[in-house]
């Protein structure tokens, strides 16, 4: 499928999952780039970095393919829309923990770990899916952003093992960080409203069949480091497909669009 | 091909040998093989270009340069540069050429056939060791890691791998 052979109601399907595809890695990528110089170390701070910048480009080539598909131009997407028009997963737009990176973070690193492993596995497995999407366009940026985002779960992957299995402390605190993000990562796994529309048209796998795989690999990744499986994630402050979101989205968007804010005729 | 238009394209590929990797002085973008392919027409040329890395912060200047450079070959009037990802870049592109002016810039070329997944083989840009550790798979920009050689005592970076996944 192209531009030209969507049909309307394909059209708005895609439309639907390319926001949540993209802001799903804009607002991770933002939260990432928070961490900068508070990393635990200064080859995690480099690493960290590294990956957020790659996400953050991710995003930028879905907001492109917005743009291609009439949505106005990448970079107002990005900046210039309002909380309720994001799709992005609620634990994705979570704060790093109290204070903000220039006053007093007392960010939690275990959180920010299995946030994002978890998040890497699913992302791996969604694009992997996508890199045999009927719409051509987006399986291409999906072949190209895999061999970026292989780095990113092997990163994470590491972390999340190392830390499971070392001191009690580093497990009681992981284990905490499971548990809360356990609480709404069914975001992440649900493709929102359009659902079947998007299915139909063969864009992506069924969400099902994903949240299956996703289940798979985590348990036995529990397993392995010797934690229990809790059971299906939940959702349990709404969906951010649906536009619902916390007041750590609006902190998120006008920090990050303060700048180009003040005025977006100029290019920044 | 008129015999015209292929001295053109000639023209413009020289042009394009001059265009650097702003992050990397040393290499061209014809060296990393980010050039699929330049289409002459009359006085205007199309060159689609495949992105290293797609958050790379170099892209905008690398158009930038590229427009410039080729609109300064006499012949030419107007260049319009595009970004394509398929064919995907990956790092057996990059030339023969390309991998010895890495060297020369203390970043050790990658392997030229990488298959994603399977462990790689670095040798140290300056004294060609193979006893070297890994100290970052990430480093100072997005397509480089920082390693260690042990043999020369050298820390040196390494270009990342990356290969088609299918």
């Amino acid at each position: 499928m192209t531009q030209e052979t969507l049909k309307p109601q394909e059209k708005k399907a895609l439309i639907e999952l390319l926001y949540q595809l993209a802001d799903d890695d804009f607002l991770l990528a933002f939260r990432g780039s928070e961490w900068l110089g508070l990393a635990p170390h200064i080859e995690e701070d480099v690493a960290f970095s590294s990956i957020s910048q790659d996400m953050m480009g991710h995003a930028n080539l879905y907001y492109n393919l917005l743009e291609i598909l009439g949505e106005g131009e990448a970079d107002r997407i990005a900046h210039l829309r309002s909380p309720n028009q994001f799709r992005n997963a609620i634990i994705l737009e979570e704060v790093n923990g109290p204070g903000t990176y220039l006053k007093e973070p007392d960010y939690d690193w275990a959180f920010t770990v299995v946030r994002n492993y978890f998040y890497a596995v699913h992302k791996h497995i969604r694009l992997d899916s996508l890199r045999h999407s009927s719409y051509e366009p987006l399986a291409e940026a999906a072949r190209k952003i895999m061999t970026e985002q292989y780095y990113h779960l092997m990163h994470w992957e590491i972390w999340f093992k190392q830390l499971m299995t070392s001191t009690d402390e580093a497990t009681l605190r992981m284990t905490a960080a499971i548990q809360k993000v356990w609480k709404d990562f069914g975001g992440v796994l649900t493709l929102g409203p359009y659902y079947e529309d998007i299915v139909k048209a063969n864009f992506i796998d069924d969400e099902n069949v994903m949240k299956k795989r996703w289940n798979n690999k985590i348990e036995a990744v529990l397993k392995e480091v010797g934690a229990s499986y809790p059971g299906e994630p939940r959702m349990e402050r709404g969906n951010g497909r649906n536009g619902v979101h916390t007041e750590d989205l609006k902190q998120a968007t006008s920090t990050l669009s303060e700048v180009y804010a003040t005025n977006p005729a100029t290019g920044w | 091909m008129s015999e015209l238009k292929s001295s053109m394209t000639e023209s413009v590929m020289d042009a394009l040998g001059d265009v650097k990797d702003p992050e990397i002085a040393s290499v061209s973008i014809l060296d990393l093989g980010m050039v699929h392919e330049v289409d002459v027409t009359d006085d205007k040329v199309r060159i689609s270009v495949l992105p290293t890395f797609s958050g790379c912060p170099a892209l905008h200047i690398i158009e930038r340069d590229i427009k410039k450079a080729v609109e300064n070959v006499e012949g030419i009037t107007s260049a319009e540069v595009k970004f394509v990802f398929t064919p995907s870049w990956t790092t057996d592109r990059i030339t023969p050429e390309g991998r010895e002016r890495l060297k020369e810039f203390g970043i050790s070329p990658p392997p030229a056939n990488h298959v994603m997944g399977e462990p790689w083989e670095i040798d140290c840009p300056y004294c060609g060791s193979t006893y070297v550790t890994m100290e970052n798979i990430f480093g100072p920009t997005a397509c480089r890691s920082i390693l260690y050689c042990k043999s020369c005592k050298n820390p040196f970076e390494a270009m990342k791998p990356v290969a088609d996944m299918g």
